[in-house]
């Protein structure tokens, strides 16, 4: 597919921005400045200001003894590759792929976009007067290569449109300036008299290169387009995505959720044919006031049912807040798992925890109440009780050993032992009563010491003597005692759970 | 004469369980492994699976019982691998000791909530699913509304419901098929020798639906239930009476 990137020269940048911010100081000139070397430089120069001879680059002292009034702004720095980024973001809704080209613009790679606009030239017209609406003063240019489009933007006096492959004959008349050149070399080139770029491109490669160095060469190829030129996305680009332009602006639940059935409907219609399933999904909507929507959901298993994506998303979109509307919607999923279809169908019935209806089940109810209230325990080696048990990471774990039964544990186990008052006359035997929130327990039965011991490597403390207790109504208890049989002193001694 | 008399009624006894919608075992259909005379206390003599069984118990020590014999159940319904939901607001039940029980405990999600609604909720959610063996529901109080929607459930999904039920002081009627109460006995080792034995309990069966209340004393040994003594159903019903 042939190639068309758009760049986007945003010519006053930071003072628009300012402008946009106080109105006021639209007819005023003003300049942003930093200290260098302990001078104050002018970074960034209003139209105004550029009317009357101040450029950036200037020392702000100068430029005051040329217009007198002149009001002098802080440098923000790092300020306009922010702008960059929220303009990027912006922007999304022309092309998915955009990457910030700092310091003062933006490239977007529109191949297959611009007949949503009605052809190359509206896309243009429509992506620079929105950009103009917004008080920004900006040239576009669109090319087969990102080079060309680059120079056109800044430098090209006829047309922005390019047509594909005319991107030699638009570069030949202008200046070296347009192919994104280091400071010494353009320099050079114009101590030599080459001012435009007709005047050196036939000249051999060699000669360039010993000339003005490897930089030229490389710049010139890409603009030309015999080097390919790779761009950052700012989003990275997901190969399930789906988007949806409103005509209208959306602000009612019926439209998201109509909005949300066809993006759904697309997606899984293509997962089915790739032999895919979702297991999470996002859905963003870009508002009409710049501000971003998104929801989440995830699922327990790969799937491609829009009727139970659908479900989970009910759930979610009282979160979508639509302000004054949302134009635009985008579904991707970013994690996809293969799924056999021939397999579901066969095992629908199938009852345990590959059931696709648990699986769903435990999607709403994760949708609902959050993934943290669903738990799911494997067996891990460790004889503490607290421990013996690892929380399981997805519903297909399997257990990695055998869960133990040699030992007796407790039905109920209490989340932290609660201190009991015992009689215990005999080292290391079990008590012969406990007193529990007041209540006496004569013990009848009991079974035990086992020692428990403290994992050093993990905690430090005492070591457990556990014993299995039963007293006369015949509830049966699991106590133990902390550390070693302290004699007169007195032990501190804990109840931990109840046996069946 | 007399026994011609007792197969009429027998007969029709069995026609009318046939109206209310309790179908006669299918031949060759066994029970639950052990629940023996239990059993027969249901109509038709058989467990009700696809219906919710509630349990009565106010102290822990009554709960972990109640979780000991439930568990006892759940690992003949879960023997054919189905999955079993454990929806609780603040859980202690503690998954190695299930394995005794013959449970595989990784096959339980525990659904841990804050709110008793929620759990309400997610019970009726997961009673309408039916891939699943069993749902354990552990809450504080119950309303006859609450049940009847969850019994609505179970009749689509055919998904056996168990409703521990923690506070008792106003017992009010469910629609649930029976109303257990297990409480924990002394246990006994052979030959009076020293030490705990295995887990044993008195199984009340206080309300059940077409069928004959009564009271067993029950072991968990070796993997299934054994009874200890015959049942005393009688003195117990008396006991209701007196009672109700």
């Amino acid at each position: 597919m042939q190639k068309r990137f758009v760049t986007i020269w945003f010519r006053h940048l930071l003072t628009d921005w300012m402008t946009i911010r106080q109105p006021d100081l639209k007819d005023i000139p003003f300049v942003f400045a930093a200290p260098h070397h302990g001078r104050l430089i002018i970074t960034a120069a209003n139209t105004p200001a550029e009317a009357q001879g101040i450029t950036a680059g200037m020392v702000a002292a100068d430029a005051k003894a040329i217009v007198p009034g002149l009001k002098v702004i802080d440098d923000i720095p790092g300020q306009n590759l922010k702008l960059l980024k929220a303009l990027g973001l912006w922007c999304i809704r022309y092309s998915p792929i955009i990457a910030v080209d700092p310091p003062d613009g933006l490239i977007m790679d529109v191949s297959g976009c611009t007949h949503l606009w009605g052809g190359e030239r509206g896309y243009i017209k429509e992506v620079v007067n929105r950009l103009r609406g917004k008080g920004y003063d900006v040239r576009a240019a669109i090319a087969d290569t990102i080079g060309t489009a680059w120079a056109i933007a800044r430098f090209g006096q006829v047309t922005p449109v390019i047509e594909p492959g005319g991107h030699t004959n638009a570069l030949l008349p202008l200046p070296p300036a347009g192919l994104r050149l280091e400071p010494v070399v353009l320099e050079r080139l114009h101590k030599l008299g080459l001012i435009t770029i007709r005047s050196f491109i036939s000249m051999p490669r060699s000669v360039l290169r010993r000339r003005f160095g490897e930089g030229l060469l490389l710049r010139l190829a890409q603009a030309l387009g015999q080097e390919d030129e790779v761009i950052i996305p700012l989003l990275p680009v997901q190969p399930y995505e789906e988007r949806l332009p409103c005509l209208e602006p959306i602000c009612t639940k019926v439209g998201i959720e109509i909005a949300i059935q066809r993006l759904l409907e697309t997606l899984c219609k293509r997962l089915q044919q790739e032999g895919k399933g979702l297991r999470t999904a996002v859905l963003k909507g870009y508002r009409v006031d710049g501000k971003l929507e998104q929801v989440q959901i995830g699922t327990n298993r790969a799937t491609y049912n829009s009727g139970h994506l659908f479900k989970l998303f009910e759930l979610q979109i009282a979160k979508i807040e639509p302000a004054l509307g949302i134009e635009l919607f985008t579904l991707t999923a970013p994690k996809v798992e293969d799924v056999s279809p021939l397999q579901e169908a066969l095992w629908a019935g199938k009852p345990g925890l590959d059931d696709l209806g648990v699986a769903e089940l435990l999607d709403r109810l994760a949708g609902k109440i959050g993934p943290g209230a669903i738990h799911r325990y494997l067996p891990d080696e460790h004889y503490w009780p607290e421990r013996s048990v690892k929380v399981a990471g997805s519903i297909r774990e399997r257990p990695s050993v055998d869960w133990r039964t040699d030992r007796p544990r407790p039905v109920q186990l209490l989340n932290r032992p609660e201190p009991i008052e015992v009689s215990a006359p005999i080292p290391d035997y079990p008590p012969m009563l406990f007193i529990y929130k007041g209540k006496r327990h004569q013990i009848k039965k009991a079974d035990g010491p086992e020692r428990i011991e403290r994992e050093w490597w993990l905690d430090a403390g005492q070591h457990r003597d556990y014993y299995n207790v039963e007293d006369e109504e015949g509830q049966r208890y699991w106590l133990f005692r902390s550390g070693h049989y302290a004699g007169s002193q007195g032990n501190q001694w804990f109840i931990h759970g109840f046996f069946a | 004469m007399v026994d011609a008399k007792k197969d009429i009624i027998s007969q029709l006894q069995k026609d009318i369980l046939l109206w209310e919608g309790f179908k006669p075992p299918p031949p060759g259909a066994s029970g639950l492994a052990g629940l023996g005379p239990v059993e027969a206390a249901f109509p038709n003599g058989v467990f009700p699976t696809g219906a919710v069984h509630e349990f009565l118990s106010t102290e822990p020590e009554h709960a972990a019982a109640a979780g000991g014999f439930i568990n006892g159940l759940l690992s003949a319904l879960m023997q054919q691998g189905g999955a079993c939901l454990w929806i609780s607001q603040s859980r202690t039940l503690f998954p190695p000791a299930l394995k005794v029980f013959g449970v595989e405990p990784d096959k339980i999600i525990f659904i841990d909530l804050k709110k008793e609604k929620d759990v309400l909720w997610a019970t009726e959610e997961a009673l309408k699913c039916e891939g699943l063996a069993a749902v354990v529901a552990e809450v504080r109080e119950i309303s006859f509304t609450e049940s009847r929607r969850l019994q609505l459930a179970v009749e689509q999904s055919r998904v056996t419901g168990f409703i521990l039920r923690g506070v008792t002081r106003k017992l009010s009627t469910t629609a649930c098929v029976a109303r257990w109460k297990i409480t924990p006995l002394p246990s006994e080792l052979e030959g009076n020798m020293p030490g705990v034995g295995h887990p044993r309990w008195n199984v009340e069966l206080l309300k059940v639906r077409n069928g004959s209340p009564g009271v067993w004393k029950m072991e968990w040994a070796a993997g299934q239930f054994n009874m200890i003594a015959e049942p005393v159903a009688e003195e117990m019903l008396h006991e209701e009476r007196w009672a109700g």
